[in-house]
């Protein structure tokens, strides 16, 4: 009987499974972060906001797509769709960046990531690429919506559908630097602060008192002036870039011959961010 | 093979604010606890064999790895448990612990399964599908445990883990480093500025101030062999203790307790017969260690 019976051992068990390389905890925490910025995982009330946005860019694609269908007027491409949603990815974007970092600065939670194989690129990486991929869905999506619209109510067959497909790359091309430049600006004041109101509010500040200056800058006399005005601000800093880069985008800006500077400086504005966020989370990880 | 080894450590912040000096210290495995006051540099010798940060000079390795050349494969066996809070509100312990199992690099699957086995070691059954934000404090120090021995480490680093605990729940988490150390076969540091609660659950002790090594020793070399009965009345102390030399057992204040040599098997019923007879409420009576305390600078003593 009693050597029959089973016995549980709820004791102590050592583990001999494989343990993952960098590569994995990278990805682990890319998927995290990503999670995070929709809320899943998280509570009803952390949904809320970033599925709110989610809704109303759908919303908005899904209507572009049915006008364009019924009445074959196209009432914008795919890079002005972009430009048209940049303030609610900004509004998402304030939203998303304290979720990612100043969550994790609040509730002291990196002592116990840097004490694991993770590093400090590791642990920024995993966040911008979470970050990308989160801002950049939100466009590429709906975008994706607009191009089945117009290919599923063409009306030469393939043909159109392949030249739809040639406008629809470079609008996911577009949406990507915009997630760029939104990770980058976001993420770097989010992680200055441990306050998600603060970094909300800074991330939206950034944005709305830059919007002004291009205003003023547009309305001087001199024509190098007005062409150079969208520098000032990021969201007419990439518009400026599409222009140059997409002349049909038609995005009301007038670049001149000046493309290559708000190329470079765009690039120049995402590369300083990903470094300055990179120096921050170096001194960090060592506390 | 020594679990950590030191030669000279020393971390200066800055040149001006020394935190370590010339620490040489060679450990074996086991509980060691890891004592000093308040400043005295135990939180940097822990960065630093987390390679966290670099020391300014010496040398230190851990289970014969050195932290400042290989820090992914110290931390690959050190599971670490620091002293402030860590834990954010808005997630299960469940899912917060397999996350962390995951940048452990645990696969998936064994994540989950080692962070429900982690938190019911430490003791949370039900709770960990709660959010943290509504635990108490007894059961995050818990949640911070189990994500130390989530990943299944050699070696637990534990800064200050009774802090913010009641006594019993400085107790009963005493207890469970006390069984990590024994039954699971894994060593624990742990940092403490009192005495008197590492000694109860430690094989061995380090004890440093101003970021000098004070001593390191086994504790069964420091102390005597007599034990002491503690006895804790919170009332009528002097009273007891003219009873317990009337009955031949010379009684020692320290503080609000009462030290009884415990040299016959029947001290416990003398005392507790004694109490009694006096009709007094009995706080605790707990049998501890020979004044180890006074191995030790007077400061330390008077944080016991």
């Amino acid at each position: 009987m009693s050597e029959a019976s089973v016995i549980h051992d709820i004791g102590y068990q050592r583990y001999t499974g494989p343990r993952l390389g960098r590569g994995a905890v990278f990805g682990a925490m890319y998927v995290h972060g990503l999670r995070a910025a929709f809320g899943l995982g998280r509570s009803a009330k952390a949904k809320i906001f970033p599925w709110l946005v989610v809704g109303i860019v759908t919303l908005v694609a899904v209507i572009l797509a049915a006008v364009r269908s019924q009445t074959g007027i196209v009432p914008l491409t795919y890079l002005g769709f972009a430009d048209a949603m940049s303030w609610l990815i900004i509004f998402f974007a304030a939203i998303v960046a304290p979720e990612l970092v100043s969550r994790d600065m609040r509730a002291g939670v990196l002592p116990l990531y840097f004490s694991r194989p993770l590093r400090a690129a590791d642990y920024v990486g995993a966040k911008v690429a979470a970050m990308v991929t989160a801002i950049w869905a939100l466009l590429a999506v709906p975008q994706f919506i607009m191009f089945l619209g117009a290919a599923f109510t063409t009306k030469n067959g393939m043909s159109d559908v392949w030249d739809e497909l040639g406008d629809l790359l470079p609008g996911w091309g577009y949406s990507l630097l915009w997630a760029l430049l939104f990770t980058g600006i976001g993420l770097l004041i989010a992680s200055l602060t441990g306050k998600r109101a603060f970094a909300a509010g800074g991330i939206v500040a950034v944005f709305l008192m830059t919007t002004p200056v291009v205003g003023v800058l547009s309305i001087l006399p001199s024509s190098d002036a007005q062409q150079l005005a969208g520098l000032a601000s990021p969201m007419t800093l990439i518009s400026g870039v599409g222009q140059w880069l997409i002349p049909t985008a038609n995005s009301g800006m007038n670049v001149g011959n000046f493309g290559p500077v708000y190329a470079i400086e765009a690039v120049t504005l995402i590369a300083a961010c990903l470094l300055l966020l990179l120096a921050r989370y170096r001194r960090v990880a060592a506390l | 093979m020594s679990l950590i080894v030191t030669q000279g450590l020393t971390k200066t912040y800055g040149g001006r604010v020394t935190a370590l000096h010339d620490l040489t210290v060679s450990v074996e495995p086991g509980i060691i606890g890891l004592v000093g006051a308040n400043g005295a540099g135990k939180s940097t010798f822990i960065k630093i064999l987390l390679g966290l940060i670099p020391p300014s000079g010496g040398g230190v390795r851990v289970f014969d790895i050195d932290p400042t050349v290989d820090p992914d494969r110290v931390r690959a066996k050190v599971g670490y448990m620091p002293e402030h809070d860590a834990l954010p509100p808005d997630v299960s312990a469940a899912e917060f612990v397999t996350h962390l199992g995951r940048i452990s690099g645990l696969p998936r699957t064994a994540a989950r399964e080692r962070a429900s086995e982690a938190l019911r070691h430490v003791g949370l059954y039900e709770e960990r599908y709660r959010q943290i934000g509504g635990y108490s404090t007894g059961m995050k120090q818990r949640v911070k445990l189990a994500q130390a021995l989530v990943h299944d480490p050699d070696l637990l680093l534990l800064d200050e883990p009774t802090n913010g605990l009641d006594p019993a729940g400085r107790d009963a988490m005493l207890a469970l480093i006390h069984r990590i150390g024994t039954e699971f076969g894994i060593s624990v540091v742990v940092c403490s500025h009192l005495l008197g609660e590492v000694e109860r659950i430690c094989d061995s002790l380090v004890a440093i101030e101003g970021g000098r090594l004070l001593r390191a020793d086994r504790i069964s070399a420091m102390t005597e062999a007599s034990d002491v009965l503690a006895v804790e009345v919170s009332e009528g102390m002097e009273e007891l203790a003219e009873a317990l030399t009337r009955l031949g057992l010379p009684a020692q204040a320290d503080g609000r307790l009462l030290l009884v040599p415990l040299d016959r098997e029947d001290t416990y019923d003398r005392i507790l017969q004694a109490v009694a007879d006096l009709d007094l409420p009995l706080h605790r009576l707990d049998q501890r260690r020979h004044r180890v305390a006074e191995l030790f600078a007077p400061r330390e003593t008077a944080d016991v």
